[in-house]
């Protein structure tokens, strides 16, 4: 099937208040999705239901089904720490681990779920740090703190931290909201290249971020799922006049 | 160039704009802080001077001996506590492997694992621990442990009893040092698909590691130079120990307590110069902290 992710009337409550409701989307694989919408309208809040981050928050509550590739995230017999394997995701604010070097935080997916071949993980430095266009940067400086990076540096190294251990999605929560324009040029170039390895579902502030670098486009509003499309349609032939009107910038 | 008779605008502009009066209030209150920052200080200086100089003499007269031999009898020269330096360093490790092991493992789970449901309990019970005076601990292991024959007096007894008063300082800096190490770095480690544990043990534990060894080392310090706890339960002793639970051990300052009634100079000297020698041990202890914690250049 070509798509890889789908959810079924998802509701996402914290205590008695519902912060997302009944959302119904599917993502094919291979493809770049943003989830735009104001401050305040659960696109996060959705985002991180995906690989089940909600299940350290006490009072969440997850409704409904995410399935992907066929089998229900939050089904009886699923294993978040299993899922999590298989969905990754990356942080608004870079997030390297403070005590490892660069090459230990890469690995650190797989070296702390007991991959102990010095080989295999001296590949899966080169192969991660390459597809979050690092490499040719830190090549020379592997056992270096992680911390000792620029801020966009310390935010791909945060990507090749998640690629390492080849999930099939990447989840990305404003990735580039805390970095300058030339990291966040870099970061969106990179999702046009590592989309051909995984599909990459990302929430955007910023509007033209997502015009940019995504094939299809979610509007979030107060917790509803608005509208939901190919981008170049979202963006030229909006169908709710809620999306049209935050598209032209007459609320944000 | 003309010598104008007014400031440049600039000049003028950059000057304090406070009134004299101010200035002094100022000054005055600034002047009273460091006074009271010196009040404070002056007992810690005259402490540490006077033991310093008077264990200095001591421990110059009776070098080596001092450290290497065994209590004289009155009278006779020579001698020392080096029974007691052994046994205080022996009972200080016992209590620390001890006071880690739950102490941290206490932390661990009030940090971590905070919307348990026994976590207020184990939360109020440390800070019940705290408040519990030294002779008391000393007393509920003298019942345990000592009057029960399982071991005795003896130096194990002593390491536990240090332990237990130990263990609530070090929960409480664990829980305090793990709750600064911001929940990104979880949520990371478990978007990796690490199970919970790991990402406690291998990834936030390392990064409070500096705060846990300043918890631990003011916990050696507090419990250092108690004397009460190990009067039931190590009790004690003029010769080296040659077990951990056959035989009371003595510790530097039982010794110095013995011998600073004593009627004998040479006796009270040696309790200077173990004095010296006890606060130079917590010195030694906080500075190896400060070392094994360095941050990486």
């Amino acid at each position: 099937m070509p798509e890889i992710l789908k959810t079924e009337d998802v509701f996402i409550y914290y205590g008695a208040k519902d912060a997302v409701r009944k959302v119904n989307l599917s993502f094919e694989r291979n493809t770049v999705n943003a989830l735009i919408g104001p401050s305040g309208c659960g696109k996060t809040t959705f985002l991180r239901a995906i690989n089940r981050m909600h299940d350290l928050t006490p009072g969440a509550r997850v409704t409904g089904k995410i399935i992907l590739s066929g089998e229900d995230v939050y089904g009886a017999d699923a294993d978040p720490v299993e899922i999590r394997k298989r969905i990754g995701m990356v942080f608004q604010k870079p997030n390297p681990f403070p005590t490892m070097s660069i090459f230990e935080n890469v690995v650190a997916g797989l070296k702390l779920a007991g991959e102990r071949n010095r080989t295999k993980l001296n590949e899966v430095t080169e192969r991660s740090l390459r597809q979050a266009a690092l490499w040719d940067e830190v090549k020379d400086r592997l056992s270096a703190p992680g911390s000792s990076l620029s801020g966009g540096q310390q935010q791909r190294l945060c990507i090749a931290r998640a690629l390492a251990v080849e999930p099939e999605i990447l989840l990305m929560d404003e990735p580039t909201s805390a970095l300058d324009p030339q990291s966040t040029q870099r970061i969106e170039d990179l999702m046009t290249s590592l989309k051909n390895d995984v599909t990459i579902v990302i929430v955007t502030h910023n509007m033209q971020q997502a015009a940019r670098v995504s094939d299809t486009t979610s509007f979030f509003l107060v917790g509803d799922m608005v509208e939901h499309g190919q981008t170049d349609q979202v963006f030229t032939s909006p169908r709710d006049n809620r999306t049209e009107a935050y598209i032209t910038g007459r609320f944000g | 160039m003309t010598v104008s008779s007014k400031a440049p605008p600039s000049a003028r502009a950059l000057s304090s704009k406070l009134s004299p009066t101010r200035r002094f209030q100022n000054n005055l209150m600034l002047g009273l802080i460091v006074l009271g920052t010196l009040v404070v200080l002056l007992p810690l200086f005259l402490i540490f001077g006077y033991v310093l100089i008077k264990g200095f003499t001591a421990v110059i007269d009776g070098f080596p001996t001092f450290f290497t031999q065994l209590p004289k009898p009155i009278g006779e020269t020579g001698g020392g506590i080096a029974q007691a330096i052994v046994g205080s360093l022996i009972m200080l490790a016992i209590a620390t492997v001890l006071a880690s092991l739950i102490g941290i493992g206490g932390g661990i789970f009030l940090a971590e694992y905070a919307e348990h449901r026994l976590a207020n309990l184990v939360r109020i019970m440390s800070d019940v621990l705290t408040g519990i005076p030294a002779i008391v601990v000393g007393l509920v292991v003298y019942v345990m442990l000592v009057q029960s024959k399982i071991t005795g007096y003896s130096g194990l007894a002593g390491g536990i009893a240090l332990g237990l008063i130990m263990v609530p300082i070090v929960v409480r800096a664990t829980e305090e040092v793990l709750k600064l190490i911001p929940t990104t770095i979880r949520e990371a480690g478990l978007a990796l698909g690490l199970p919970r544990w790991k990402v406690i043990l291998s990834i936030v534990l390392p990064s409070a590691r500096s705060g846990i060894v300043t918890g631990l080392t003011l916990a050696v310090a507090r419990v250092s130079g108690e004397a009460a706890p190990l009067i039931f339960t190590s009790l004690g002793n003029t010769f080296y120990s040659n077990s951990l639970v056959q035989n009371p051990m003595a510790a530097l300052p039982l010794q110095i307590y013995e011998y600073s009634k004593s009627p004998a100079p040479e006796q009270v000297s040696l309790a200077w110069a173990g004095s010296l020698v006890l606060v130079f041990i917590i010195f030694v202890a906080g500075l190896i902290a400060r070392i094994a914690t360095r941050q990486r250049r």
